[in-house]
C-alpha cells in the first residue's frame, strides 16, 4: 500500500504490537504525532520532558520484557532524550527510540533545532539509523525492533527528517529480518559446556555469579532449577537482584562495593566462578587482580566482547543464558553431585554469621534501612520497586526482600539519577495490578519531579518514597570517608516543601517522621491508588555500608564507620 | 606487568553504507585506541567495502578492538592478520633541479617509478612494504623533497 512516511511509523509500531509509545512532540515530529492523534491501537502518554519520555519506555521495557518506544523530535528534544538511550545502552534494554529531524533540504546548514543526531546517538546505541527515502522505512523500523531485542538486547535510534515522513511510498512490513551481517550466537558451544560442567563436578568451592543478563534472557526460573539441583550457592549483582528469592538458602546476597560480607568473601574464596549474564563491571570486582584470585572462571555471556573483557574465563561460552542452562541442566543432573558442597556452604554459613547486612536502630530517627525493609514487610512482593540513584539505591538493593525478576528496576551501569520516577510510570503503565513504587533521594527526585503531571493526567499513581536527608547522600558519604569532611555542594539543606509540591499537581504527599506515620502514609497511599510523595525523614549522616573503596579489594571492606 | 604492545594490521569487511567508517573510526576513538593508518575501500562486485586498520596494542587490546569491531551491525568479517602481504604507497614531489637520474635508480629499488615530469618539479610513486617506504623515504631526503604523502596501509592473508 502507498502511505507516507508518518503513516508507516505508525503501521509499524501496530505490526511489532506495541501498546504504549512515550514521547513529546515537536516541530520535526510533527507528520507522526498527527497520524498518532488520528489511531486507536496504541496509548501515547506525554511526558513533560524527552529524558523522561526514553526512561519511561525503559522502566516498561524492563517490566514486560518487550521493547519500549519513545518518540522525540529533533534537536533539544533529541538531546534530551540522549541521557535515556545511553542509560538504556548501559543496562542493555530493549528500546526503539524515534526522532524527528529537519528535512532533508536543511540537514547540514545549522537549521534551527538541527543537530547531528545519529553522531551524537552513535555511541550510546547498539544501532542507529538517519532515514533519507520513506522507502526504506519499513526496513528499518523492523530492523530497528528486531536489533533491539535479540543477541544483548539494547536501544535503536530511528532519526527521520520531516519531509521523511511526508514523503509517500510503499509500506510492505515483513515479517522476517534478514541481516547478513548480524547474527547473534545464541546456543553455547556444546564442549565448552561439557568442560564446564565437568570443572563444577571437580570444584570444591564453586559460586554462581548471577547478572543482570539473567533477567533480560528470562533465564530466573532456570537458574532457580540449576541451584536447587545442584546445591550451589550464588551471589547477585546488583543487576540480577530478583533473580533467585530473597529467602533462599543458596542465596548470600549482593556482591561488590555495597555488597555483603558474605558475598564478597564467598567471591574470594571461590575456587570456581561460574558467570551467568554478568559482565566482571568495576563496581562488583573491586581490585582486578584480586578478584577471585584463586578461582577459575566459567563466563557466560551472549555478547563475545564481554567474555575476558576485563577478567580471563577459562570456559568462555558465548550464548543466551537460557539457552546454555537448558544445555547445562541436563549434563549437571548426571555429574554433579550436591552433598559435594557441603563443607563449603558451612564456610559460607560462617561468613554471614560474622557480619550480615545489619544497621542500628537509634531512638526514634528514622533509619532509611529500616524504611525500605518496612516496604518490603508491607508490600512485599505486591510492589514493583524502582530507585533513582545514590545511597538511597544501594539501601533498597541491600535491604528490599526480592522475590521475582523484572520486580527490580534501577540505573546500573550509567547511575542515572532522575531515572527512578519516570521508569516507575513505565512499570506502573506494564503492570497495573501491582503497587509501582519509587524509592528516591531528596536530590534524585528534582531530577525529573515535573512527571508528577505526567502520572496524574495518566493515572498512574507510582508513590516516591523519598529518604530525604537533606545531602546529595552518596557523594557525602564519600567525601565524609576520602575528602576529609568537605562537603562541597552537597547538603541540601534548603529543599522544596515536597508535600504542598505534590499537591500542587493533584497528587498527594505525606511528610513522616516516625515508624507510625511512615506506616500510616503507605498504606493510605496504597488504598488511595493515588499518585503520592511520602517524604520521609531520615538520619542526615547515614552511609551505606559495608563499602569496597573503588579500587580495593572485595576481601578488604569497611564494615564500620561511625561519624566524630 | 606491563603487556607488551605490538603493530597490528585489522581487515574489517562491512557493508557499504552510510556512515560506517564513522562508526568504526568512533569505536577506536571512543575507547582510546589509536588509528595509526585507515584505509578504505569498495570490493569490486559487492555490497562490502574492506577497511584495512593499523594499530598497535597488546593482545588483550587487540582482542577486545576485534571483538568489538564485530559487535557493529554493518561489520560481516574481522581479520586480524598474522602471515600477510602488507603494501603501503607513497608520492614524493622532488625539485627538478635534482638528478633525475639518481632518482629514478632509487624510486626503481623501491617498486616505483617517475610518475610526473613538470618545468619545476617531478612525481615519483613506490609501493611497497610500509616498512620499506620508510626507508625509502629516509633515503630521498637527500634529494630534497618538497611534498611528501603516503597512503594507509592495503593487506592481504597470504
Amino acid at each position: 500500500m502507498q502511505i507516507s512516511g508518518a503513516q508507516m511509523v505508525i503501521e509499524a509500531l501496530i505490526a511489532e504490537e506495541v501498546e504504549v509509545v512515550f514521547g513529546y512532540p515537536g516541530g520535526a515530529i510533527m507528520n507522526v504525532y498527527d497520524e498518532i492523534y488520528k489511531q486507536r491501537s496504541f496509548q501515547h502518554i506525554l511526558t513533560r520532558h524527552e529524558q523522561a519520555a526514553v526512561h519511561a519506555a525503559e522502566g516498561y521495557a524492563k517490566a514486560t520484557g518487550k521493547v519500549g518506544v519513545a518518540m522525540i523530535t529533533s534537536g533539544p528534544g533529541f538531546t534530551n532524550g540522549v541521557t535515556g538511550m545511553a542509560d538504556a545502552y548501559m543496562d542493555s534494554i530493549p528500546l526503539v527510540v524515534i526522532s524527528g529531524q529537519v528535512p532533508m533540504s536543511l540537514i547540514g546548514t545549522d537549521a534551527f533545532q538541527e543537530i547531528d543526531a545519529v553522531g551524537i546517538s552513535r555511541p550510546c546505541t547498539k544501532h542507529n539509523y538517519l532515514v533519507t527515502d520513506a522507502a526504506d522505512l519499513p526496513r528499518v523500523l523492523k530492523e530497528a525492533f528486531y536489533i533491539a531485542r535479540t543477541g544483548r538486547p539494547g536501544p535503536v535510534h530511528v532519526d527521520i527528517p520531516k519531509d521523511v515522513t511526508a514523503q509517500i511510498a510503499t509500506f510492505d512490513y515483513s515479517k522476517e529480518v534478514e541481516l547478513e551481517t548480524y547474527k547473534p550466537t545464541t546456543k553455547g558451544n556444546a564442549r565448552q559446556i561439557k568442560k564446564a560442567i565437568e570443572a563444577i563436578a571437580s570444584a570444591k568451592r564453586p559460586l554462581l555469579y548471577l547478572g543482570g543478563g539473567i533477567i533480560n534472557a528470562n533465564a530466573a526460573e532456570l537458574v532457580r532449577e540449576f541451584s536447587k539441583m545442584t546445591q550451589i550457592p550464588a551471589v547477585e549483582t546488583f543487576m540480577a537482584r530478583g533473580t533467585l528469592r530473597y529467602d533462599d538458602p543458596l542465596l548470600i546476597s549482593m556482591l561488590g562495593m555495597h555488597g555483603s560480607y558474605a558475598a564478597n568473601m564467598a567471591m574470594s574464596e571461590t575456587d570456581l566462578v561460574i558467570g551467568l549474564g554478568a559482565r566482571f563491571d568495576d563496581r562488583v570486582t573491586g581490585k582486578l587482580s584480586e578478584f577471585a584470585k584463586n578461582a577459575q572462571i566459567i563466563h557466560v555471556d551472549i555478547d563475545p566482547a564481554s567474555v575476558s573483557k576485563l577478567v580471563h574465563a577459562h570456559f568462555p561460552i558465548v550464548g543466551d543464558v537460557k539457552n546454555v542452562l537448558e544445555q547445562m541442566i541436563p549434563l549437571a543432573k548426571e555429574q554433579i553431585d550436591p552433598a559435594r558442597y557441603a563443607s563449603w556452604h558451612n564456610t559460607i554459613a560462617n561468613f554471614n554469621k560474622l557480619h550480615p547486612l545489619s544497621y542500628t536502630e537509634e531512638g526514634d530517627r528514622l533509619k532509611p534501612q529500616w524504611v525500605v525493609e518496612r516496604i518490603g514487610q508491607l508490600l512485599g512482593d505486591d510492589a514493583n520497586i524502582s530507585t533513582d540513584v545514590g545511597q538511597h539505591q544501594m539501601w533498597t538493593a541491600q535491604f528490599y526482600p526480592f522475590t521475582r525478576p523484572r520486580q527490580w528496576v534501577s540505573s546500573g551501569g550509567l547511575g542515572t539519577m532522575g531515572f527512578g520516577f519516570p521508569a516507575a510510570m513505565g512499570v506502573k503503565r506494564a503492570d497495573m495490578e501491582r503497587v509501582s513504587i519509587n524509592i528516591t533521594g531528596d536530590g534524585s527526585i528534582l531530577m525529573n519531579i515535573q512527571e508528577l503531571m505526567t502520572a496524574v493526567e495518566y493515572e498512574l499513581p507510582v508513590i516516591n518514597v523519598i529518604l530525604n536527608n537533606n545531602f546529595l547522600g552518596m557523594v557525602r558519604q564519600w567525601q565524609t570517608l576520602f575528602y576529609d569532611k568537605r562537603h562541597s555542594s552537597t547538603d541540601l539543606s534548603i529543599q522544596p516543601d515536597f508535600v504542598k509540591l505534590v499537591e500542587a499537581f493533584g497528587g498527594v504527599g505525606y511528610r513522616v517522621t516516625t515508624k507510625e506515620e511512615f506506616d500510616a502514609a503507605l498504606k493510605d497511599a496504597v488504598e488511595k491508588n493515588v499518585v503520592a510523595i511520602i517524604d520521609v525523614v531520615v538520619n542526615r549522616f547515614e552511609n551505606v555500608l559495608p563499602m569496597v573503596p573503588a579500587g580495593g579489594s572485595l576481601f578488604n571492606m569497611m564494615l564500620e564507620y561511625k561519624e566524630k | 606487568m606491563m603487556e607488551q604492545t605490538e603493530r597490528r594490521v585489522i581487515s574489517v569487511i562491512v557493508m557499504n553504507e552510510a556512515s560506517v567508517l564513522s562508526r568504526i573510526a568512533g569505536l577506536f576513538s571512543g575507547r582510546g585506541y589509536n588509528i595509526e593508518s585507515l584505509t578504505v575501500a569498495p570490493i569490486p562486485e559487492s555490497k562490502y567495502s574492506r577497511i584495512t586498520i593499523v594499530t598497535a596494542g597488546s593482545v588483550r587490546v587487540v582482542e577486545q578492538i576485534t571483538k568489538q569491531l564485530h559487535k557493529l551491525i554493518p561489520v560481516l568479517k574481522v581479520y586480524e592478520h598474522a602471515d600477510l602481504v602488507e603494501t603501503e604507497m607513497a608520492l614524493v614531489k622532488i625539485p627538478m633541479s635534482e638528478s633525475l637520474g639518481d632518482i629514478e635508480a632509487l624510486t626503481h629499488a623501491y617498486n616505483g617509478r617517475i610518475v610526473n615530469v613538470g618545468s619545476d618539479t617531478m612525481i615519483v610513486m613506490v609501493a611497497d612494504e610500509p616498512m620499506r617506504v620508510n626507508h625509502f623515504l629516509e633515503a630521498i631526503k637527500r634529494f630534497h623533497p618538497k611534498e611528501i604523502v603516503r597512503s594507509g596501509s592495503v593487506a592481504l592473508e597470504r
